[in-house]
């Protein structure tokens, strides 16, 4: 039976994580290859790795980061931030990455997600959504849920499925940072109404919460980065669980 | 091994494995070479119909959309060659599948060396498959030391239906086959370069046939 997914996320800035770890048996705290080891060793089904780095000559880092990471790990990785082109992808790719997140771009230019499934295939196409709901109405934001768009939710994800996209990354913006669970409702309308993969992202503050992203939301996958980084709740632990619960997982 | 691992990949002495990944232009054959070189053995990419056949091992690698990957199979020639190779092949995915008779991937004549046909998956399930699923009834070297429900990592939206050739199994939507063996040539559907420590004992299992 297919598995649902745990993935853990990490932020990369000029080629090293930045936001907190807490792993007392890290060398170097920032090294995002050590850390991706020890996540794909602790059972993480995929990692993603988000990129803020400001600058072109920073950016330059990632490319060897992706080499470094895909050398060393035998698991899948995404790797998002950034990217606006064919060519941006086509780099990542020949570099090891296995997937690519899109989310601004996709917004400001909504045929990149066509282009980049007919060049490389759906299956590394991912849409990142943030949204947040503004009098009831979930919206499209972007900038890290800074800016609104005038888009919603629900219409962008069936556009975005229906331009190519292999997965939907759907962030609530609501939830993000709150500990306090995910978005199950509009997750699990997300489920209904596209016929892709959804990871659900944003709230994770205990096992229960990905237990219930999972049973209630329906989604596909979760992705957490402060829980893991701060070893609030360990994969192999969360995984247990979720097979406690009856949720099909890879141990 | 160790006469392997330090060996240049680009002129092998006698003796060593010339081991070559099918370059054709479709897909990320990266993560396939990364993890070809943790197992201690080096690959050489080529779409040389002279380098293909002389190589001891072929992996046809393959991510993408069938119709397109065929054509650049076509304008290569390759199409005609591969099925006349005669040591281990490894399709992985997509190159899995464009060995089989026809796919529904664009209408897609195969290089019917499985004999099958590649179906989609229905909308009843989540298209594409996309994640880490078990694969049973093994049957082949290919699994050697491998037990029976280990997860592999798959993506695809195509599927190879239960055959005689079928030597793993997997349950999505309905029972497929994962894994086809025909005398020397092998496909995967899973992609066990990216299928943790167990894929890369099923790749490592390949290399040392």
């Amino acid at each position: 039976m297919l598995t649902k997914r745990i993935i853990p996320c990490l932020d990369i800035k000029n080629g090293r994580t930045v936001k907190g770890v807490n792993f007392v048996d890290l060398r170097d705290a920032g090294d995002p290859v050590e850390l991706a080891k020890i996540y794909s060793d602790e059972g993480a089904d995929e990692l993603v790795f988000l990129d803020i780095s400001a600058t072109e000559e920073q950016r330059k880092t990632l490319i060897d980061l992706v080499r470094k990471v895909a050398s060393t790990i035998n698991i899948p990785f995404t790797v998002g931030g950034g990217i606006s082109s064919v060519e941006d992808v086509a780099i990542l790719l020949q570099n090891g990455a296995d997937k690519v997140s899109i989310n601004s771009s996709a917004v400001k230019n909504p045929q990149l997600i066509n282009d980049l499934a007919q060049k490389f295939g759906s299956q590394c196409v991912v849409v990142a959504i943030d949204a947040k709901q503004i009098a009831g109405e979930w919206v499209v934001h972007l900038v890290g849920g800074k800016v609104p768009t005038e888009l919603n939710l629900f219409n962008w994800a069936v556009e975005v499925a229906d331009r190519g996209a292999g997965e939907i990354l759907f962030t609530s913006m609501d939830n993000d940072g709150t500990k306090n669970g995910f978005a199950n409702e509009a997750l699990a309308k997300l489920s209904t109404l596209v016929n892709i993969p959804i990871i659900a992202s944003g709230g994770a503050g205990n096992i229960q919460h990905f237990v219930d992203s999972f049973a209630v939301g329906k989604a596909d996958a979760a992705l957490a980065a402060s829980v893991f980084h701060f070893k609030e709740i360990e994969i192999k632990t969360l995984k247990q669980e979720l097979k406690n619960n009856n949720i099909e997982v890879r141990l | 091994m160790d006469q392997e691992k330090t060996q240049s990949s680009s002129t092998p002495p006698s003796g060593a494995e010339r081991l070559v990944i099918i370059n054709y232009g479709a897909g990320n054959i990266q993560s396939i070479m990364f993890a070809i070189e943790r197992l201690g053995f080096k690959a050489v990419l080529s779409n040389d119909p002279a380098e293909i056949k002389a190589a001891d091992k072929v992996i046809f690698p393959g991510v993408g959309e069938a119709s397109s990957a065929m054509e650049m199979l076509l304008e290569s020639g390759l199409d005609t060659l591969i099925p006349t190779l005669k040591q281990p092949v490894l399709g992985i995915c997509l190159g899995m599948q464009l060995m089989c008779n026809h796919t529904q991937e664009g209408d897609t004549k195969g290089l019917g060396i499985f004999d099958v046909d590649i179906l989609k998956f229905s909308s009843k399930v989540k298209v594409p498959q996309m994640g880490w699923n078990n694969i049973y009834n093994l049957k082949s070297d290919l699994f050697k030391g491998v037990s029976e429900n280990e997860y592999m990592y798959l993506v695809h939206s195509f599927y190879a239906p239960n055959c005689a050739e079928s030597i793993a199994t997997t349950n999505y939507e309905v029972e497929y086959a994962s894994a086809l063996q025909k005398d020397n040539f092998y496909g995967t559907q899973f992609h066990p370069e990216k299928s943790g420590d167990v894929g890369e004992k099923i790749l490592g299992n390949f290399l040392k046939l």
